[in-house]
């Protein structure tokens, strides 16, 4: 029981994390009706900025002043994922105002390739580290409960939370603000927003710079899991079952995802794995999305496509 | 129309020109003995394949610096191929129409995908430290080099190592070995290896697949708590290493019962790691980092100091730019050999330096004298022996640097050969090939 428990509360954490990179995806799809294929390189160059800014600020400071170097770093950061949006917004998206669907896919497809290549040529490929005085050791809880008690791996816990957060901060901006509502009315229809006044270029900015921090956040907590380095950019194939099985539209269907999908993949490797030989977790996330696409083709929380004839 | 007599006469002379700087350059090519390298910078791997990449072409610099395999100089090619087996091909494929006399492919995967090609080309393949174990038996792969060590060579030296720490192999008995492996033909071949020694000493074999890219390992991590394998096995490469290192930390798994593989016992495995790596142990392909060896004293006096260096000088003498330069001289001294016998300062064909790497003879005079002193110990491959050297250390992690150990290893002869040759008769058997005898290694 406590094994499962743990397995259980390993894949809730970690869906958690998928979570936030889903939501990169929901939110400029929900702003702008793009898929964004570029969330994941997005995340790349976000951690890889971080990384090095943190590296050159805390050099330039004698090498004592960490925390101070890792505020500075997150700025500049926040700056380069500002400029990013601003130029993908300039030199892609703008002129391709009211194309296909498929169209603006395969652009932030290009996108990708372009952000990967730039950031290493910029930044470098080699394994950079976050240090943002993440906790590493394990703690044990529920000792008295069960045998050995139940391991918990305070980093993912706390990167959990953050996720937790930043979810909730961006529920309220979709919901509550005004350029909030301006972004879900882009997305619902660019000429009809752009008829009563909603400036489409700069929404478009904004939602970029959105997810570019959303990136920046992801990029911190998997690249401070993980190290920074190329494969960050592969993170985002691990959030694709999530915004399957969530619904494209959807922030609460992003999270809801998310748990799913971890502990949906957790338990099954460890369970199912032996007895077909291990290693399924990946195809495992993106059956059990399509089995749930099978019932609700929109996800979970999709909004319901219903054409007139 | 002035104008444009004035563009075709220049256009005309600008071929010309190209012409003639062509066929110079062609001139030249034939003094030149052509090394394709493939390499991987970019990708998931890129932090591995950089400083290999680095190490093996500043060898061949430094070659030239020193005037060439007596007078011929090499030219060498780079070819990035993200250490995907489709585009190693290609590589292959690209590369071996510009005059490729010997060709390694970085990959375990390119390795089996060329294996079959390498024959009908005539080209050989080195593959220092990975490709398939059972290419050690000459007589079948006649143009495979799996020189200084296999992975079945690897695998077995980590049984013995794991049986002297548990105080003899007679107490692995009831024992649980984990071994988690990048799910790949590489991850996969010591599979065999482990397999046999298992039942040679009754311990326990988990087998614990981890997918490309590695950097999802939380439930393999889950299963190593839930069995408790008195040792894990890391069998990974690149991202993986480091992420399972991490995993090991977050669940508490001691580091000092993990043994890595010579590809997940590097300075890019480790060092966003540091401390939590602490205690570590990783088998070596005889080299650990050799920062104060002779030839990388002369590496950075003839090569780097000119600024002729690949990489980076802080790199020079890594765990990763070594077994690049190792691999590189290996190959090198291929071609001096068939020179011996083919003539001194000419450029060889690719069955000529066949003859040299299965004629390879580098004592440990030799060695000393080209600067390997302490960093390598003699090899000496055969018509029927391809790999040449089993030796192995293995050195420990100290948290900042790794620690190169005193004792060597050398493979269970009885139990490799055995093995290779059961599996190399399968592959014969396959293929339908006729194994060379050791008479028709004499002609």
């Amino acid at each position: 029981m406590a094994f499962f428990l743990e397995t259980l509360i390993g894949g809730l954490m970690a869906g958690m994390l998928y979570s936030l990179v889903a939501l990169g995806f929901v939110l400029i799809y929900k702003a702008s009706g793009v898929f964004n294929f570029a969330q994941g390189a997005m995340v790349l160059f976000a951690a890889l900025a971080m990384a090095r800014f943190s590296e050159w600020f805390n050099a330039a400071l004698g090498g004592d002043s960490l925390l101070v170097a890792n505020i500075l770093a997150f700025i500049a950061a926040g700056g380069v994922m500002f400029v990013v949006a601003w130029v993908i917004e300039r030199l892609a998206l703008r002129n391709l105002v009211n194309q296909e669907g498929a169209t603006l896919l395969m652009a932030t497809l290009g996108i990708t390739y372009v952000l990967e290549g730039v950031g290493q040529t910029i930044f470098g490929s080699e394994i950079y580290n976050i240090d943002v005085g993440m906790p590493k050791d394990p703690v044990m809880m529920f000792e008295n409960v069960f045998e050995g008690g139940i391991l918990i791996n305070k980093e993912d816990f706390i990167a959990a939370l953050v996720a937790a957060c930043l979810v909730a901060a961006l529920s309220i901006f979709f919901q509550k603000t005004s350029t909030g509502r301006a972004l879900r009315a882009v997305a619902d229809d660019h000429q009809a927003a752009l008829s009563i006044g909603i400036p489409l270029n700069r929404i478009w900015v904004i939602v970029w710079c959105v997810a570019g921090v959303v990136a920046l956040v992801a990029g911190i907590i998997w690249g401070s899991k993980l190290g920074v380095q190329f494969s960050l950019a592969t993170v985002a194939l691990r959030a694709l079952p999530v915004v399957i099985l969530g619904g494209l539209t959807s922030v609460p269907g992003a999270i809801i995802g998310g748990l799913i999908i971890g502990v949906g993949e957790k338990l099954s490797e460890v369970f199912l794995g032996p007895y077909v030989g291990g290693g399924i977790e990946i195809w495992f996330a993106y059956m059990l999305a399509l089995v749930f696409l099978l019932f609700r083709p929109q996800g979970l929380f999709g909004e319901k496509i219903i054409d007139r004839v | 129309m002035k104008i444009r007599s004035l563009a075709l006469a220049a256009s005309l002379a600008a071929i010309g020109m190209t012409s003639a700087v062509t066929s110079t350059a062609a001139f030249a090519q034939a003094k030149e003995q052509f090394f394709p390298v493939l390499v991987y910078r970019t990708g998931a791997y890129a932090a591995n394949g950089n400083p290999w990449a680095n190490g093996y072409i500043d060898y061949l610099k430094l070659v030239n610096a020193n005037g060439g395999v007596n007078g011929v100089k090499i030219s060498f090619e780079e070819c990035e191929f993200g250490y995907a087996t489709d585009r190693g091909v290609e590589c292959y494929e690209r590369l071996k129409g510009k005059g490729a006399t010997v060709f390694q492919p970085l990959s375990t995967g390119v390795t089996f995908a060329l294996t079959d090609k390498a024959p009908v080309d005539k080209i050989p393949l080195v593959t220092a430290g990975y490709g398939r174990s059972e290419s050690q038996d000459g007589s079948v792969f006649t143009w495979n080099f799996p020189l200084l060590g296999t992975y079945w060579v690897a695998a077995d030296v980590a049984i013995q190592h794991i049986g002297k720490q548990a105080g003899g192999l007679d107490k692995l008995k009831g024992k649980k070995i984990a071994l988690v492996y990048h799910d790949s033909p590489f991850g996969k071949e010591p599979i065999p290896m482990l397999q046999e020694r298992a039942k040679m000493h009754g311990f326990e074999l988990i087998l614990l697949p981890v997918a490309h890219p590695g950097v999802e390992q939380k439930a393999t991590w889950l299963q190593i708590r839930q069995n408790r394998p008195d040792n894990v096995l890391l069998w990974g490469w690149g991202v993986m290493n480091s992420t399972a290192l991490k995993e090991a930390q977050a669940t508490g798994f001691p580091r000092e019962k993990m043994l890595g593989v010579w590809w997940a016992g590097a300075e890019p495995d480790v060092k966003d790691v540091a401390a939590g790596a602490k205690g570590y142990q990783a088998l070596t392909l005889q080299h650990s980092a050799e920062p104060n060896s002779k030839v990388v004293k002369d590496m950075l006096e003839k090569v780097h100091a000119k600024g002729q260096g690949t990489g980076a000088k802080e790199e020079v003498g890594s765990v990763l730019y070594m077994r690049g330069l190792i691999s590189s001289m290996v190959a090198v001294e291929g071609v001096r050999k068939a020179q011996e016998r083919y003539g001194k300062g000419k450029v060889m064909t690719g069955e000529q330096v066949r003859w040299g790497l299965e004629n390879l003879n580098l004592d440990q005079k030799t060695l000393d004298a080209m600067g390997f002193a302490g960093v390598m110990r003699p090899v000496q491959t055969s018509c029927l022996d391809h790999m040449g050297s089993s030796w192995v250390r293995v050195q420990t992690w100290d948290g900042s640097k790794w620690v190169p150990g005193t004792d060597w290893y050398q493979a269970d002869d009885k139990l490799l050969r055995g093995m290779v040759l059961t599996a190399s008769r399968k592959y014969a058997e396959e293929k339908k090939i006729t194994p060379r005898t050791p008479e028709q290694c004499k002609q």
